[in-house]
């Protein structure tokens, strides 16, 4: 026992005293916790628009205030023509165009009282910078977003009389279309017509249509806001704990058998459990620590609810930590020098947890062989059981398959480094 | 009573044999100098006897355990020391010592008693960390660590490698005072002049046992005249001299060379003659008494 404990703090003297090691330990996580959750979001903001009007009426000023109001937009201009509006797309000041029919004030007053007629004769029209062909989705989805708001609302409704008809005309160009002018939009505007035909657009678009359409009623659930971090957070957890854990404790074991201090260690009576093990307790201890910076930092400064049992969150997160310094013990029995057990964590790990774990891309939307192979990886698991404790709320009873699974593969890896730990050099 | 037993031990690193049916026996209380050249198969040998590596074949014995089957209790009662520097840079002298009194389940305090000679010259640098510490004292460190359990059969792999040589003489005093406690020492050394610090020697070369005797015994009967040759030109001298008659062999040794005659060789003074003939300037040629190394080299050459 008192051998034990020396053992450990042995551990902890060469970690406090390795000022890099330390910082690397400790920095890390927030790093990267700060840069997936806030920088790399998929949520797009600050979008530049102009707007295109030839007469600026009561109807195109109210719009204009909406889309002002909206964090994600930021009016760029009001211009007459399209052309000039097209100009500064082409020097990328500006991301959208939406331009309005001439004479829409008349025109909506009209069909309210004609009720049928609609504005496709000269439709609204928006057009958007598709060189990033995701980025030009979401914005033209955004964008209808609030127009529909405009035209749907209750206020709306009493300040334009407007019950029904208005439609919309999409272009996506890029900027090499513009350079050929107008002509282009024009055709691949046309393509488009009403905006049921774009994917993008299903959330609002029946409530506008004509009367008696189906209208879907949408409703997020769990991420109402659509926060890409909700997402990231557990993702990034897996990623940092499984790396670290598994990478220093690797280390710290081929470290020893590098500075030929195994060698000493192995003629002393000491059990290779008590070497594992004391090398164990020093990396999860501090593994705790960064658990509880990263849900603090999720909490209070990503926002993310942590609505579910912060008990199971923990628990099952430490199950993780074991599993991944067990995966590290096992690595550490199988190379030989410290760069070795660096690059096989970090090449062994890094990929999988990216690619296989659901972390950024959907495991659904992988071949039938990925899913299986993902199947193995360990973060796959925690990171649904994150998501599920995190973001969902769900009870205990929702992550027991996920909380079963790890344990069972920590026990696995810590009796396959157990086995394969020599009380021999060779 | 024998301590240390080793019996036609080999082993087998893919190609190379780096020790071919290596047998020796080291008697309870010896200060036994296992010596050789790098590449000789010295330090598998003592990884062997302490249990860190397994022989392909062969048994060996220490104190009446085998390394191969009974290599837990072996460990409690054997002392190693590896020919790198092996203990932990980041910790203070004084928390390495203590963590490997804790490892082997003693303290500082009772180990003490042992190491304390060597422990007075550590302790002023208690708090230094053991990577900033001489060669010499780091070495002190490293027998202090292998030493704090009071082992029986105390493994030394190299120690006075890149020493200094006054810390390697005080190095071997203190080598000396642990015989007298009664401990069996195994020690290896590359170095000849320190053969004769031990009790008894081997010579090993290529994974093979060439001789054991005492040092004195060694000497006595290398049984051969041996000379030594110096001039102004060493280089194309060693050659010259193997060309002479009644030359059995002559090797660099240092400043001179050295080289060993049969019946046919003509005196000293023809030989000096000869050299003088064929353009040497500054030319002695002395009989001389054989050293450590002197043997070795009969031994190797043979």
């Amino acid at each position: 026992m008192g051998s034990r404990v020396t053992f450990v703090k042995k551990e902890f003297f060469h970690i406090l005293r390795d000022k890099r090691t330390m910082l690397i330990l400790i920095i890390m996580p927030i790093v990267e916790i700060i840069l997936f959750g806030f920088a790399i979001s998929v949520e797009i903001q600050g979008i530049n628009i102009a707007v295109v009007t030839s007469d600026m009426g009561e109807t195109v000023r109210k719009i204009e205030e909406k889309i002002d109001a909206n964090p994600y937009f930021k009016i760029a201009g009001t211009f007459y023509s399209q052309d000039e509006a097209l100009k500064m797309m082409r020097v990328g000041k500006i991301d959208m165009i939406l331009r309005f029919p001439s004479g829409l004030d008349r025109k909506i007053l009209s069909s309210n009282h004609e009720r049928k007629s609609v504005l496709s004769a000269s439709p609204v029209r928006i057009i958007v910078d598709a060189s990033n062909p995701n980025t030009a989705v979401t914005e033209q989805m955004y964008l209808k977003n609030v127009l529909m708001s405009c035209f749907s609302g209750e206020g709306a409704v009493a300040a334009y009389g407007i019950t029904s008809g208005i439609s919309f005309e999409t272009s996506a160009v890029t900027p090499e279309e513009t350079v050929r002018g107008t002509s282009a939009v024009a055709s691949s505007g046309t393509a488009s017509g009403m905006i049921g035909g774009t994917p993008a657009g299903t959330s609002g678009v029946a409530s506008i249509g004509h009367e008696g359409n189906v209208v879907p009623d949408i409703r997020l659930m769990y991420n109402p806001g659509m926060q890409s971090s909700y997402n990231f957070v557990p993702g990034i957890m897996g990623m940092i704990m499984i790396i670290i854990c598994a990478m220093m404790t690797s280390v710290s074991i081929v470290r020893e058998k590098e500075n030929g201090t195994m060698e000493v260690l192995l003629v002393s009576p000491v059990k290779p459990l008590t070497v594992i093990i004391s090398k164990m307790i020093p990396y999860f201890v501090i593994s705790s620590i960064n658990l509880a910076v990263i849900l603090l930092l999720a909490k209070f400064v990503l926002a993310v609810p942590l609505s579910g049992s912060l008990f199971w969150t923990c628990a099952i997160s430490m199950v993780y930590i074991i599993l991944s310094l067990a995966l590290g013990m096992l690595i550490s029995t199988l190379v030989k020098t410290q760069a070795a057990a660096m690059l096989s964590s970090a090449m062994l790990l890094l990929l999988p947890v990216i690619m296989l774990s659901g972390m950024i891309f959907p495991i659904e939307s992988e071949p039938h062989f990925f899913q299986w192979i993902s199947m193995t990886v360990p973060a796959r698991w925690y990171i649904s059981a994150m998501r599920k404790l995190m973001v969902e709320g769900q009870q205990l009873s929702a992550v027991l398959p996920e909380l079963g699974i790890l344990s069972g593969m920590a026990v696995l890896l810590i009796s396959v480094a157990l086995f394969n730990l020599k009380s021999r050099l060779e | 009573m024998d301590s240390i037993i080793a019996e036609n031990i080999s082993k087998t690193y893919g190609t190379v044999k780096a020790l071919k049916e290596v047998s020796l026996t080291v008697q309870k209380g010896e200060l036994f100098g296992l010596i050789g050249a790098d590449g000789a198969g010295k330090t598998t040998l003592f990884r062997i006897l302490a249990s860190l590596i397994l022989p392909d074949a062969g048994k060996a014995s220490v104190e009446g355990l085998d390394p191969v089957s009974d290599y837990r209790r072996l460990r409690c009662i054997t002392g190693y020391m590896p020919g790198r520097f092996s203990l932990y840079g980041d910790l203070t002298v004084e928390e390495n010592i203590r963590f490997y009194a804790t490892v082997f389940g003693t303290t500082l305090e009772a180990g003490r008693v042992l190491i304390d000679d060597i422990y007075k010259q550590l302790e002023p640098f208690r708090n230094r960390a053991a990577s900033r510490l001489s060669g010499g004292m780091k070495q002190k460190l490293a027998l202090c660590c292998a030493l704090i359990h009071s082992p029986s059969v105390l493994f030394l792999d190299e120690p006075t490698t890149g020493v200094d040589p006054v810390s390697r003489r005080e190095f071997w005093l203190v080598l000396k005072h642990l015989r007298e406690s009664g401990m069996t020492v195994m020690v290896s050394t590359p170095y000849m002049e320190e053969a004769g610090q031990c009790g008894r020697i081997a010579f090993i070369k290529e994974g093979s046992i060439l001789y054991s005797e005492t040092p004195g015994r060694i000497v006595e009967s290398f049984g051969e005249t041996l000379y030594a040759v110096s001039s102004d030109r060493m280089h194309t001298l060693l050659d010259d001299v193997r060309s002479f008659t009644g030359i059995k062999y002559c090797y660099s040794f240092g400043d001179s060379h050295h080289f060993v005659v049969d019946e046919s060789f003509s005196g000293e003074k023809a030989l000096a003659g000869y050299l003088a003939g064929i353009g040497y300037g500054n030319i002695t040629v002395k009989k001389i008494q054989p050293t450590m190394e002197d043997c070795y080299m009969k031994l190797s050459l043979r």
